[in-house]
């Protein structure tokens, strides 16, 4: 399937990523608004920044899949597509999915009640995920492998 | 191809996926003694609690079964395994055929014989039902009497506040927790739920129990207008034992989960597994690896060959908004970080993270449980970035490329 | 000293994202924590643009400094900020990319033909319309055999599927990232970069077949595998942007990298003179012309590029004669990593008068077969280029173009080394800023674009080929020039 992938050589750490993908999933019709309405959105990307390299981290996607299968209120499924979501309505913030995740992907919603996690942007958004088109320097891309 | 399940709870949907990954045509029966569609046991706290609706606790959608072509029998115990034959026997005497069994029938609360016990009235807090009694009972500002502070009597206070409920806890250990968390982290545990107006009284147990009330072991006496007794769970191993299966602190199995009968094999809380952090052979009882176990299970049931490996212990779970993450064993070096509201203990032993505890701040600590699970060598990691907060920086590159690639070990 | 420039941020559109803090390598922005807001400090800013650029709000705005000295006609303020400048300073002032003074742009006083009626228009796409062009000698005459085979003077030639080159910009003046974008663009384009004096990156000797190597005044880089990797060899005696002097890559440019590529120790002056210490006549220019032909066994062509001066005409004459293939003139708007500032605003030419007085002399001479004629220094657009073709060019160079295109916002700042776009550095977090994947594809675009424009423009003169539009200059006519001017461009007026 098509995954986000960074390229770590081509990482700033500017991390627009963060804001483009907590604008997408916040909701609001633009990153001000995102950003103004008193909310401070998280990002289901997070970017880490070392002295000589960077890079963004979300999910991975991958085959172990231990966030679906270890959630105990079956909040975490995976689509046809084989893309993992968050029923938001379900999940009661137990945080079994943080504690499963070896990528630590899972992030904890601005209230800290609840998970959310990256879905490739396809409940929010067209086209390519929002930390895709944001990035500046072509270090995240969307593509099979 | 006839498969049954024993269980309808995260080790029997486990074992379902394991099965249609592999046979998506062969019979299979579910059969529990709860009338429920599966639902989420360790949700019936926040259900109590209100925060989770009679929809939203259920395991799997409505649609579950049908969808997977599974047949549920529904509020009927199975009372035998017939060996011989291949059957089990249900409580209404009927018999269903199996050529592949799963027994996932978890486990049921421990109470131990106390005096006066039986003349009063108690609750367990295990099952949907178990929850649905007391929310029938519960009164608001009541006052609460919960003997265990272990995850679930803890679960269960912080259900009962959204009642504003005045409750104590009493315990024999001296402090809360102990299967999860070390004293230091304990007890900021305690403090942080006694703030919440629950009060603790420990290292002591009930020495009589009267109508409304308790004597404790200590001369202290706690009047309550419910009591919930949660010391404990004990596996429910009896189907496997009486047909002669191998059954010691639970059922036994193999790295395949088949227990020592044929094609009958078992998952989830009723179990042993081994415990990879501490090298020994316990009773993991917790959703994911009932899960997992499941999955390993069905997939062996359907004639694949899996092993279950990599089991340790681990919790994520909170308490009136404090999350704590624990993994591992806590046998070790230690390194300790502490500030008012985060605890954090990483624990080291032959040069690897075996453990640890994460308190107030639990961002990211899957990768911990990673570093755990596949024993990384430490030599193999920045440690000064680790000891600081789980990320991926810490791996080297190569490792590192290779894990955000989407593999996993 | 006032700061140049005023960073204007909107409050209400910022998010205090703090990308323009991360983003500025000459730490203008700061998050203030106490305050709970961004803080600006214009001192440093360049007007690079960076920040404007990624802010994702849209909320920052770079403008000149209101603030003015009390100017006249005579004492600007850049020209009294200058003196206040040297005051401090007591040193000679640096400047960046080319001359920006407000000197005629002669390609903006021309216009160009299209045919009406009689001499129809061609549609570039519908019609085969060829803008592939060859450079070098080309042959005078063709004589045959007995058996009726074709005899004729077979000498190297460069082949350019677009009459565009890129000019010389050195590894050490320009990142890594930026050689590889150019290196591959000029690939996919079928033209031609130049590795300016820096020498050859290990790296990129896999694009050889597009890449000319310069020979300059510090032989920096220069050895056997160099020459033996391009695809034509240019020795640099001058530079539009300051003719008559050398060049200097500050020591800190000089790391590990440019340090093996340019073959001098780690962290020394990259110091070229401003003579080639061996030529000093066309003579001695002809001698280093034939010992390169030599050392690359007669296969590669060899380009001279020279400073567009007041000579030029002669001096190219000269180096017509010296064996050179390929005149390179430069102008004086043409773009540098650094230059005094008196000189680049200066000294030198337009490229156009130059081009049009070479171009006539060679012809005049009989000798413009021998060589082909390539110019730069500021060709803006693809009109440019075929205002230049039309008043003899065989071809353009263009940098401070392809620059543009790899983010370059002219702040002119080069000689900082902290180009917040990735291109005039070699800070390694700074660098990492221009990826090469979108770089290389920018120039494609930009020169694919200029290309489809050309073929557009030669259609409407009802011309088809480069060839056919070298030095035809009936299609050009000048417009507000004076009788001078147009005697040396060698056009007619409009209306004419």
């Amino acid at each position: 399937m098509k995954k986000v992938y960074v390229n770590e050589d081509w990482c700033l750490a500017c991390h627009l990523c963060e804001y483009y993908c907590a604008a997408a999933n916040s909701g609001a019709p633009n990153m001000i608004k995102a950003f103004k309405s008193g909310k401070k959105p998280v990002p289901r990307i997070q970017v880490e920044e070392g002295s000589e390299v960077n890079f963004a981290v979300q999910c991975r996607f991958c085959d172990g899949k231990a966030c679906v299968k270890g959630c105990i209120a079956g909040a975490l499924s995976i689509t046809p597509e084989g893309v993992v979501v968050c029923d938001e309505n379900k999940c009661v913030g137990c945080y079994t999915c943080v504690l499963s995740c070896p990528f630590g992907c899972i992030v904890i919603d601005e209230e800290g009640h609840r998970i959310q996690k990256c879905d490739l942007c396809t409940k929010n958004h067209d086209g390519d995920p929002a930390c895709v088109q944001g990035c500046p320097n072509k270090a995240i891309v969307f593509e099979e492998r | 191809m006839n498969y049954v399940i024993i269980g309808n709870s995260a080790a029997a949907v486990g074992t379902i996926a394991g099965i249609r990954e592999f046979d998506s045509t062969g019979n299979i029966t579910v059969i529990s003694d709860e009338k429920y569609h599966t639902y989420s046991r360790p949700l019936i706290s926040y259900w109590l609690e209100g925060k989770v609706t009679d929809k939203n606790i259920l395991y799997r959608d409505a649609d579950f079964y049908e969808k997977n072509n599974v047949t549920p029998v529904l509020g009927k115990k199975v009372t035998k395994i017939d060996t011989a034959n291949k059957t089990v026997v249900l409580d209404d005497g009927l018999s269903i055929q199996y050529d592949k069994l799963m027994v996932a029938t978890g486990s049921k609360p421990f109470v131990p014989p106390m005096n006066g016990l039986d003349k009063v009235k108690y609750h367990t807090f295990m099952s949907f039902d178990s929850v649905k009694a007391i929310r029938a009972e519960v009164k608001d500002g009541m006052k609460v009497l919960i003997i265990g502070a272990g995850l679930i009597g803890l679960k269960a206070a912080e259900a009962l506040s959204a009642y504003n409920a005045q409750t104590t806890v009493v315990d024999m250990a001296d402090r809360i927790l102990p299967s999860i968390l070390d004293v230091r982290a304990g007890m900021k545990m305690q403090k942080h739920i006694e703030s919440k107006g629950v009060k603790f009284i420990l290292g002591t147990s009930a020495e009589e129990f009267s109508e409304h009330s308790a004597k404790l072991k200590n001369g202290v006496t706690v009047d309550f207008d419910m009591l919930i007794i949660a010391v404990g769970v004990r596996p429910n191993t009896e189907l496997i034992s009486d047909a002669g299966g191998k059954v010691d602190r639970g059922i036994i199995t193999d790295m395949t989960q088949k227990t020592s009968l044929d094609d009958i094999y078992s998952a989830g809380d009723c179990t042993v597994s081994y415990d990879a952090s501490s090298d020994t052979n316990k009773i993991l009882a917790l959703l994911p690896n009932a899960y997992l176990q499941g999955e390993v299970a069905g997939r062996n049931m359907a004639g694949r060959e899996f092993r279950y490996v990599n089991a340790i212990p681990m919790n994520a779970i909170g308490f009136f908004g404090l999350h704590i993450i624990t993994a591992g064993s806590y046998e070790g070096e230690e390194y300790v970080e502490e500030t008012e509201n985060t605890y954090k203990k990483l624990v080291f032993r032959e040069n690897r993270l075996v453990g640890y505890i994460l308190m107030g701040d639990v961002k990211r600590a899957g990768i911990y449980t990673s570093m755990i699970k596949e024993c990384i060598d430490l030599g193999e990691v920045d440690v000064e970035l680790m000891k600081k907060a789980p990320q991926m920086m810490m791996f080297g590159k190569a490792r590192r490329l290779d894990k955000l690639g989407g593999i996993t070990e | 000293m006032n700061p140049l420039f005023e960073v204007i941020r909107d409050p209400d559109r910022c998010i205090k994202c703090r990308v323009c803090e991360r983003q500025c390598a000459n730490e203008v922005h700061k998050y203030d924590p106490d305050l709970d807001k961004m803080i600006s400090d214009p001192m440093t800013c360049v007007d690079c643009q960076r920040c404007v650029c990624l802010c994702p709000t849209h909320a920052l705005k770079i403008r000149p400094n209101e603030n003015q000295f009390r100017e006249n006609a005579n004492w600007s303020h850049q020209t009294m900020d200058e003196i206040y400048k040297q005051a401090d300073s007591g040193g000679v002032l640096l400047s960046a990319m080319g001359n920006p003074k407000d000197y005629p742009v002669y390609w903006d006083k021309i216009l160009l033909n299209a045919s009406q009626v009689t001499n129809p228009p061609i549609d570039p796409l519908r019609e085969p319309m060829e803008t592939k062009t060859f450079l070098g000698k080309k042959s005078q005459k063709i004589t045959y055999d007995e058996n009726g085979k074709a005899h004729y003077e077979k000498t190297p030639y460069l082949e350019l599927d677009v009459p565009i080159m890129f000019s010389a910009m050195s590894f050490g003046s320009i990142s890594k990232n930026a050689h590889e974008s150019l290196a591959r663009a000029a690939t996919e384009l079928g033209t031609y970069y130049n590795t300016g004096e820096g020498g050859l990156h290990e790296d990129f000797y896999k694009y050889g077949k597009n890449t000319i190597c310069q020979v300059a005044s510090g032989r920096f880089g220069v050895f056997k595998g160099y020459l033996d990797a391009g695809a034509a060899i240019e020795i640099k005696m001058g530079q539009g942007a300051k003719p008559g002097i050398g060049g200097h890559l500050p020591g800190m440019k000089i790391n590990d990298e440019i340090s093996k590529t340019r073959m001098i120790p780690k962290g020394t002056d990259a110091i070229s003179p401003a003579p080639h210490h061996d030529i000093y006549s066309i003579e001695d220019l002809r001698q280093l012309v034939f010992s390169l032909k030599e050392a690359t066994n007669w296969e590669k062509p060899v380009i001279v590029k020279i400073a567009a001066v007041h000579n030029v005409a002669a001096i190219a004459s000269g180096v017509a004669r010296s064996g050179a293939d390929i005149i390179a003139i430069d102008g004086f708007r043409g773009g540098t990593g650094a230059a005094p500032t008196r000189i680049r605003d200066n000294v030198g030419i337009p490229i156009e008068l130059a081009l049009a007085s070479v171009d006539a002399r060679l012809r005049d001479e009989g000798i413009r077969n021998d060589v082909s004629v390539v110019v730069g220094g500021s060709c803006r657009s693809a009109a440019d280029v075929v205002k230049a073709i039309a008043l003899g060019a065989d071809a353009v160079y263009i940098a401070t173009a392809a620059l543009l295109a790899l983010g370059c916002h002219l702040c002119r700042s080069c000689n900082t080394g902290k180009c917040n776009w990735g291109i005039a550095t070699q800070r390694a977090d700074l660098v990492k800023r221009l990826n090469p994947e979108i770089g290389y594809q920018r120039l494609v675009n930009l020169v694919t674009a200029w290309d489809h424009e050309i073929k557009e423009i030669m259609g409407g003169m009802g011309i088809n080929s480069i060839e056919a539009l070298r030095g035809n200059r009936l299609m050009l006519r000048g417009v507000g020039l004076t009788q001078k001017e147009l005697d040396i461009l060698g056009i007619q007026h409009a209306g004419e």
